[in-house]
């Protein structure tokens, strides 16, 4: 019990303290800065002293147990590599959001209703990180839960929200049961709770296989993994900004992190075709995920698809880490585990920064839908270079940190022509492909956000009115930013801090990043591929300079503003703007006639007609029409026949009684 | 150390000035090919310089990233460009980026181009943007498994290393390659916005891609986003040359003499490439815009075939 | 048997298999039936070099029938029947050609892997021309299941029969006598078809089989 786990756990007490201190100050107006400014000050020092853990070498693990929860298991807590990892994650984005939230939660109509949730939300998170045996897992797991669903209710008011509301609350109660059931398997008959235990024990190759599937169904429903992710769009735009950058780049991590303990770490080897469907997964959720951002006009909407995205690539690196670990090639099962985890961190980054630019965006005009703002980038300058930044890191361009994670994805790729399984081989350059075209898309869809968000001329009044946001907002922005860039020029060390983790659970890890030339990294070997982040930046801004410095001594500096280009006509309304649906269309004609069914309808009036003209994109969610429009078809007709139980007589109630103890008692004869 | 960095700056030098030699180049003989006396192989020059006088006419609703888009866009394009062997592998600098990089850094230069197209406002900005993030969105994938057919052959993602291996004699005639070369050629074609994908030449708004996205740029940032273009047309000729015809690439370190010949056959490399690619826009006309998807999906489609013959057969 | 000899034969098969991949490509009918003689000749070819490192000379024979018939008889005369009966050029594909090719990879995917699993222990520049000549096999049907029109699927089906005779090749030993009698089978299915062709036209107007199904009562 060493003294980072005490402060740890008293960090998490403190959070608790609070959420219980926003309740006693109700309505108070300071309310807001005490709880906001006091997670704040406890996610920093939770932080420091994790990232203290990690520069200072790697120390031996640290138990702690208290005597809360069930009386004969307790509560056992431990912070290894892979949870300093995963705390760094959940804490940074914890000190981003509440910094953050002392601007924002200014604009905020019913504090009463966020203010004592939130911190109870980052115990939460941070306590599932924690957990060291299933109760404490669940228990953790599902706090968090309804802590983010009760932060998702804040303006229950609207019928969209409450619709989030109920879809969020039955999908997580759907992975909390599959969770429920991987941890009674991996438990066995004897009821060994505790993490220890469970890695100790041998689980048979049937009993694995079902461990892996619910895993799936559980973690990967939080995660968002296609077709478990309905409710990810519903909900993390229904909350209030921050928490959607909580929900988005942080709990979804923490699902992530619940999936590797799991099948990495406690259920030891995984058997190869683990892999394959864990690569299928992450390959369909990365393409269809970003097809699906590229169709919404709601800038939050297209925020929370992407997340699904960016969750399906990670998938990809741990279908590939699973695949090369149970073929023996540990370095390369190294790479691509570090490149998933770099990708962890680098999203919850950018998808925190981005979160928090569409809330600067909705406080400062009271708008989400794209075609509805526009020019924003006159208005908001600092706001917009906050968010141009996350967009750029978010399209993996160089020289920033998104690029990184999907150079070493790529390296990772180029490794499994040694697999010797054949369904491995037809499937691992597909994927490469999907995940090549997804990241293409990615940058399409941000172009789409920025520029129709951010360029071109304001379309509304309230986009033409808009004001840049307070310091606290643009200070959690801004240093989000230069996070990313310094993930995307440093990144040998951000990879030689993720060395802990991958020998922790591969015993294995990826060549010493320190002693490459000019801080590039070196994933295998330096003459196989190297790339130094820091060297691009450094010629592009001198090429750029160079370039500034000849344009100004040699050519012209003359400037004049005239009118744009109107091809003969008047000035155009800005309403002639391409709007986020025509923006989308010839992805939408190419791609998603297949899959969303998309279909355009244009009705012009005819000459002399004075109607206005139409066009209709009609669009389907087939995930939801296929799956879970019939589930829920079936579920209500199934309650509907069980709703005669309601009106039974007495006699029939005692003889069900009694036919349920009877049963019971024929069991127990026959099996014992 | 010092006469490395010479050569290396050397090599970003004259990428620079061959540019608009080659488009120039191009030029004059479609312009032959068509017999019409075409304008001289230095007129890309003289427009620079041309457009570098002139007087520069913003739109009054253009934003500061509509002003440093086109420095961007040629630092982005020229480093990628001088990150390519032309007459020597191995230089200075060339394990900073490998292949993927390279590709990532063209795509960061095209990122910022559709952004500038959209800030204006009108209309034609987003046309040219939203067919070029659809171009992008297929032509990008294509390439990225160009990239991994050429790293699974040659072992590495270092264009030096690949250059290297494609000269040695271990490489063979393969089937995977041969597909990488037309998938790879078919992606340049898109890229560089020639015939049949997007017409160079076009005045009609509506047949543009590319010219439609700079259709408000004027003077001194007009000429930046040319030399980008010029710089890119060089940067996929180069590409081509050096991993399918490697033969005179020089090694680093090996003296002034065989420097000299790696230009020369760099330059009638590029010349050969510069009149076979004359031959092909002039015999071909553009196609519509709904049907460069399926032209780029056949190259998508080479690319994973080359990819996966490698992954089930060392010997393909 | 050197790298350079097996390369280049692993060369021609796979240019067949990047030639049917580009009839999938094709919606015009010219363009198919040029594409169909193109296939032929690379066909003429790969058999020559087979004939070659073989030093099987009666395969030089089953070439030139190839390329007299299939390269160039064949093709004139498709050209002439589609003027004749003066078919539109385009084609309709059943499905489009993003799907159809998608379709076609993961045949093509589906035909090496399979090849190469259940030959392991055999030759191996044979294993891999199965596999691109099974390749071309499920190419062919492909394209004969995606088309709507007659003179395509008939395209279609001699491109198949280039797979079948790419595999006879291949795989070493084929004789004079069964190409003889192939060849034959070739010319009298061709004068049945082109004979169909023509009653058809005159019957119905028409040569596409939707038209066709309709009159037979199976679509209404």
């Amino acid at each position: 019990m060493t003294q980072t786990m005490v402060i740890l756990m008293s960090g998490i007490v403190g959070f608790l303290a609070v959420a219980a201190l926003a309740i006693a100050l109700g309505r108070s107006g300071a309310a807001t800065r005490i709880v906001y400014g006091a997670s704040s000050g406890i996610s920093l020092v939770l932080l420091a002293v994790v990232v203290a853990r990690i520069v200072n070498g790697s120390p031996a693990i640290s138990f702690m147990t208290l005597p809360l929860g069930l009386p004969w298991i307790g509560a056992h807590f431990r912070l290894d590599a892979l949870a300093t990892f995963f705390l760094i994650v959940v804490n940074l984005g914890g000190a981003g959001a509440s910094l953050y939230g002392l601007g924002y939660g200014q604009h905020e109509t019913a504090p009463h209703r966020v203010l004592p949730f939130y911190p109870a939300f980052l115990a939460g998170m941070n306590l599932v990180v924690l957990a060291d045996d299933a109760f404490t897992f669940l228990l953790s797991w599902e706090f968090m839960s309804l802590m983010s669903w009760a932060l998702v209710m804040t303006h229950h008011r609207e019928q969209n929200n409450r619709r989030a509301g109920y879809v969020y609350l039955v999908m997580a109660s759907f992975g909390t049961l599959a969770l429920l059931l991987a941890f009674g398997l991996l438990s066995g008959a004897d009821g060994h709770y505790s993490f220890e235990a469970i890695r100790a024990g041998v689980h048979a190759p049937p009993v694995a296989a079902f461990v892996l599937a619910l895993m799936l169904l559980g973690a990967g429903s939080k995660a968002g993994i296609v077709p478990l992710h309905v409710w990810l769009p519903l909900a993390h735009p229904a909350a209030p900004s921050h928490v959607s950058a909580l929900m988005s780049g942080v709990m979804t991590k923490v699902a992530v992190y619940g999936f590797i303990r799991v099948i990495f770490d406690l259920l030891g080897d995984p058997a190869w075709w683990a892999s394959v469907i864990v690569l299928l997964l992450g390959g369909t959720t990365a393409v269809l995920g970003v097809l699906y951002a590229l169709m919404q006009h709601d800038l939050k909407r297209l925020l929370a698809y992407h997340t699904v995205e960016n969750i399906g690539i990670i998938f990809i690196g741990l279908g590939l880490a699973l695949a090369f670990n149970a073929n023996g090639m540990s370095v390369a099962a190294a790479l691509a585990l570090t490149a998933a985890l770099f990708h962890v961190l680098n999203h919850s980054l950018f998808k925190s920064l981005l979160f928090f630019g569409a809330g600067a965006v909705l406080s400062a005009t009271g708008e989400r839908d794209m075609d509805k703002l526009g020019g924003l980038i006159h208005r908001m300058p600092y706001t917009s270079f906050a968010f141009l930044v996350g967009c750029v890191a978010i399209s993996a361009l160089p020289p920033l940190n998104g690029f990184v994670s999907e150079w070493l994805t790529f390296q990772a790729v180029l490794q499994s022509p040694e697999l010797p399984q054949w369904s491995l081989k037809i499937i691992v350059p597909a994927v490469g492909g999907l995940l090549a075209l997804s990241a293409a898309l990615a940058a399409a869809c941000f172009v789409k956000a920025f520029g129709i968000t951010f360029l071109g001329r304001p379309r509304t009044p309230a986009a033409q009115h808009a004001q840049d946001v307070d310091p606290f907002s643009l200070a959690a922005m801004f240093t989000f930013a230069a996070l990313c860039f310094a993930a995307g020029v440093l990144p040998g060390f951000v990879i030689d801090g993720l060395s802990p983790v991958t020998l922790s659970l591969l015993a294995e890890r990826m060549p010493v990043q320190a002693n490459a030339a000019w801080l590039s990294i070196v994933p295998i070997a330096e003459s196989r591929s190297s790339y130094s982040g820091l060297l691009v930046f450094v010629f592009i801004a001198l090429a750029a300079s160079l370039a500034a410095y000849f344009i100004h001594r040699f050519a012209s500096r003359a400037l004049r503003r005239g009118p744009a280009w109107g091809c003969g006509f008047a000035e155009a309304t800005p309403m002639a703007q391409y709007t986020a649906g025509s923006f989308a269309q010839p992805i939408r004609h190419v791609f998603a006639t297949l899959i969303f069914c998309a279909r355009e309808e244009v009705d012009m009036p005819a000459p002399g007609e004075t109607r206005p003209a139409r066009f209709i994109a009609y669009l389907r969610d087939t995930i939801w029409d296929g799956l879970y429009a019939p589930v829920a078809v079936a579920v209500s007709y199934v309650a509907d026949r069980l709703n005669v139980l309601q009106f039974l007589t007495i006699r029939r109630y005692l003889s069900l009684v009694f036919l349920a103890l009877v049963t019971l008692l024929l069991v127990l004869t026959i099996w014992s | 150390m010092i006469t490395d960095f010479i050569v290396q700056g050397t090599q970003m030098l004259l990428v620079l000035l061959l540019a608009p030699l080659l488009t120039g180049f191009i030029r004059k003989v479609k312009a032959r090919l068509l017999r019409h006396r075409g304008a001289s192989v230095l007129q890309p020059y003289r427009d620079l310089a041309r457009l570098m006088r002139k007087e520069v006419v913003l739109a009054e609703n253009a934003s500061w990233l509509f002003r440093i888009t086109p420095y961007l866009i040629f630092a982005a394009t020229w480093v990628a460009t001088a990150l390519i062997p032309t007459f020597a592998t191995g230089l200075l600098y060339s394990s900073t980026a490998d292949l993927i990089a390279i590709v990532a850094l063209l795509g960061s230069a095209r990122f910022f181009l559709a952004l500038a197209g959209m800030d204006i406002g009108t209309s034609f900005g987003g046309i040219g943007s939203s067919r070029e993030v659809l171009i992008a969105s297929l032509a990008e994938p294509a390439m990225l498994l160009v990239v991994f057919t050429l790293a699974l052959t040659a072992g590495s993602t270092q264009l030096s290393t690949i250059a290297t291996f494609m000269a040695s004699p271990e490489v063979g005639l393969r089937v995977s390659l041969g597909m990488a070369l037309g998938a790879l050629i078919i992606v340049a074609i898109a890229e560089n916005a020639r015939i049949p994908v997007d017409n160079p030449a076009t005045h009609l708004e509506l047949t543009m891609v590319h010219e439609a996205m700079v259709l408000e740029y004027s003077g001194r940032h007009l000429a930046m986003i040319e030399f980008a273009a010029s710089l890119k047309l060089l940067l996929y000729t180069s590409l081509i040359a050096c991993i399918f015809v490697p033969w005179g690439l020089a090694v680093a370190g090996a003296g002034p003499a065989a420097y000299v010949v790696g230009t020369i056959t760099y330059i009638a490399k590029l010349a050969t490439a510069g009149v076979l690619l004359a031959f092909f826009e002039t015999a071909t006309a553009k196609m519509r815009v709904f049907r460069v998807p399926d032209f780029l999906g056949a190259s998508l489609m080479l690319g994973l075939l080359g990819t996966l013959l490698l992954f089930v057969s060392r010997s393909l | 048997m050197s790298r350079l000899v097996i390369d280049i034969a692993h060369m021609l098969a796979g240019s067949l298999v990047l030639i049917s991949f580009m009839m999938l490509y094709q919606d015009r009918l010219f363009a198919l039936i040029n594409i169909f003689a193109l296939h032929a000749v690379v066909l003429t070819l790969s058999v020559t070099w087979q004939a070659y490192i073989q030093h099987a000379p009666h395969l030089y024979v089953t070439a030139a029938i190839a390329l007299v018939f299939k390269a160039i008889i064949i093709p004139v005369a498709l050209h002439r029947i589609i003027q004749r009966l003066g078919i539109h050029r385009d084609i309709e594909t059943a499905v489009g050609i993003g799907l159809t090719m998608l379709a076609g990879m993961a045949l093509v995917a589906l035909s090496i892997v399979l090849m190469l699993r259940v030959t392991s222990d055999a030759d191996p520049i044979a294993r891999e021309d199965l596999a691109f000549a099974l390749s071309v096999i499920l190419l062919g049907l492909l394209v004969m299941v995606t088309r709507r029109n007659a003179v395509s699927q008939v395209i279609g089906f001699m491109s198949l029969e280039n797979g079948l005779v790419l595999a006879a090749t291949g795989a070493k030993g084929m004789p004079l006598v069964v190409e003889i009698s192939v060849a034959f089978s070739i010319l009298i299915a061709f004068i049945v078809v082109g004979v169909f062709l023509f009653r058809i036209r005159e019957r119905f107007d028409t040569v596409d089989v939707a038209a066709l199904d309709e009159y037979r009562g199976e679509r209404q």
